[in-house]
């Protein structure tokens, strides 16, 4: 009886591995075949045209990206403009006065600002900004991108500072430095490199952003760097190819988010790889 | 010139970041307010019964959102049924059965999936997954569990199962590496204390393991059911965009933002636009709410831990 019950133990013990091995390798399989399958249709579909051209005519065969990769670049860039300034001044007021109210408030609307679907920002960057101008614009799309990278860069700032030890902090005070000169000399010039990782990582989320980019930044079909008109993107083109009923654009389509995968994972990884080495040496 | 003593100049910096810091909470308010005067027509209009009108017509000016409340529920509650139990098994996969340094590259791998963007599942559920449900999964379900309701009607490909299916392997990634860190969070000597008692692996696991971390992967699962809830790009390619509310998980439907990325460009009666923005609100505080109800399961681990 006793024997008996150490093998059904052994038994249950051994099934559960397999099961757990089985059904990991069922999951995991297909999750990076999604990676494999992008790669090898966007390999077989790039082409040089597809990074030096612009759109050409509806049913011409050829033509390429160019004008919304740059486009990407231009909004994302926007985006950043507006939201490190603030990200970065939160993430300073969170690390350094942590134990304020304001700052528990402050910590959950970043919280809360992450999880708001993205659609509903770009409803919202719709309403305050394309709705005055009467215009779809770049610029409501460098607004909406901003919203979303906002809570990231807040978030990832704080954690950065906060591995500035204390007795640095303290040996600048001991000197007889200013708060603010201690945080603008000390803290955020010996951080910059792991912020602008923080600020790298934040890039990568909004670059893949299609939705609040719909009905804000909408798209074109020609190059364009006006702030106040259209601006075409690569998630946006690549929706708009995939929906639609011609094999060429589809085939761009795929080019497209070929690009834009290895663009995100490149970033994301690059900003991985440096903040774990952070914090691995962490106390300096 | 103007000379400020240092105490001047601290009180300064003080207020100015005190000043950025409640821009940002203002900034969180004011996307509220915004919301609720833009779907303000529409709240008057239909009031709170809104919810439960199944009428979506445009042609009509008649708007209820109940269908894309059901085809967002649906769709999502799938989706976290799918990838729930899936995530928690890789994750004890990585953290407990591979060597570590195979665990590191497999769960930076895992965490690679969660960085792609939604726009990329959507091409490949065009592409790949929506013939697989139509040519492959739908008739193996219909053969064996057809007489089961859900499985009625013919299936097109695309519709409730494959935007659900989408969904699960985007909130895999999240899930599943949230609780490989709660896991890896677990002290060593409690695991080896369950050892010590006699306990395989398998025992080690459901008691060392899993029972002190059931808070934090459910805060993991209400989490990923909020990026579900919210997610739309993949789900508009996928889902079919009618506004039913049908048994079957083959049929076609729409979600709450689904209909927004589709009709909010070209929606022309005031009463339209409004209709779009109350559904933004409520999606807004759908997801609103579960986000808290992750952080209040969070803060009431951390209490207990």
């Amino acid at each position: 009886m006793k024997l008996n019950y150490r093998l059904v133990r052994a038994i249950k013990n051994r099934l559960f591995k397999a099961t757990i091995i089985l059904s990991a390798v069922v999951v995991l399989v297909p999750l990076f075949m999604i990676i494999q399958f992008v790669f090898i249709q966007g390999v077989s579909s790039l082409n040089l045209s597809f990074f030096t051209e612009i759109p050409k005519p509806v049913g011409e065969i050829g033509g390429g990206m160019k004008h919304a990769i740059l486009g990407t670049i231009y909004i994302v860039m926007l985006g950043a403009l507006i939201a490190v300034p603030i990200g970065v001044t939160c993430g300073i007021y969170l690390c350094e006065f942590s134990k304020s109210k304001l700052s528990k408030t402050l910590k959950l609307t970043v919280d809360l600002m992450s999880g708001i679907p993205s659609i509903v920002i770009g409803i919202f960057a719709y309403l305050m900004v394309v709705v005055p101008l009467k215009s779809f614009s770049a610029l409501a799309g460098g607004v909406a991108l901003s919203i979303i990278m906002l809570p990231i860069i807040i978030k990832t700032s704080e954690e950065i500072l906060k591995l500035v030890p204390n007795h640095i902090r303290e040996a600048g005070l001991a000197l007889g430095l200013p708060r603010w000169k201690v945080i603008l000399f000390i803290i955020l010039k010996g951080s910059v490199s792991n912020l602008l990782t923080g600020i790298i990582l934040a890039i990568s989320r909004a670059a893949g952003e299609t939705a609040p980019l719909l009905f804000t930044a909408f798209g074109n079909m020609y190059l364009s760097f006006n702030l106040k008109e259209p601006m075409a993107t690569l998630p946006v083109q690549i929706y708009t190819y995939a929906i639609s009923p011609f094999k060429d654009w589809q085939r761009q389509a795929w080019a497209g988010a070929f690009v834009l995968m290895v663009l995100i994972l490149t970033m994301n990884l690059f900003a991985r790889f440096v903040l774990t080495k952070i914090k691995d040496k962490k106390g300096y | 010139m103007l000379k400020l003593n240092s105490k001047t100049q601290d009180a300064v910096l003080f207020y100015a970041l005190r000043f950025i810091s409640l821009t940002v909470i203002g900034l969180l308010l004011f996307i509220m307010y915004v919301l609720l005067k833009a779907a303000w027509p529409s709240i008057t209009h239909n009031g709170l019964s809104f919810i439960v009108k199944k009428e979506w017509n445009p042609v009509e000016d008649q708007y209820g959102a109940l269908p894309f409340i059901f085809g967002t529920l649906v769709t999502s509650f799938i989706a976290v049924l799918i990838a729930t139990p899936v995530s928690i098994l890789v994750a004890l996969f990585i953290s407990e059965y591979l060597p570590k340094s195979i665990s590191r590259i497999i769960s930076l791998l895992v965490e690679m999936v969660a960085a792609i963007p939604s726009i990329v599942f959507g091409l490949w559920g065009i592409f790949y997954l929506s013939p697989f449900v139509k040519l492959t999964l739908a008739p193996f379900l219909k053969t064996y569990f057809g007489y089961i309701p859900f499985f009625e009607g013919p299936s097109f490909g695309i519709g409730i199962i494959t935007a659900s299916l989408v969904l699960a392997i985007m909130i895999v990634p999240t899930i599943s590496s949230i609780c490989r860190s709660i896991f890896e969070l677990i002290p060593a000597h409690q695991k080896e204390a369950s050892y010590a008692l006699g306990s395989t692996k398998y025992e080690m696991i459901k008691m060392a393991v899993l029972t002190p971390s059931v808070s934090g992967i459910s805060s993991a699962v209400v989490l990923g059911l909020g990026r579900a809830l919210g997610e739309t790009m993949a789900v508009t390619m996928l889902i079919g965009n009618s506004p039913l509310i049908s048994k079957s998980i083959f049929a076609p439907a729409a979600t709450m933002a689904s209909v927004m990325a589709n009709e909010y460009t070209d929606a022309s009666s005031p009463l339209h636009v409004a209709s779009l923005c109350y559904i933004a609100l409520l999606l807004f505080f759908i997801t609103f709410l579960s986000n808290l109800f992750a952080k209040s399961i969070v803060k009431n681990f951390s209490k207990i831990g």
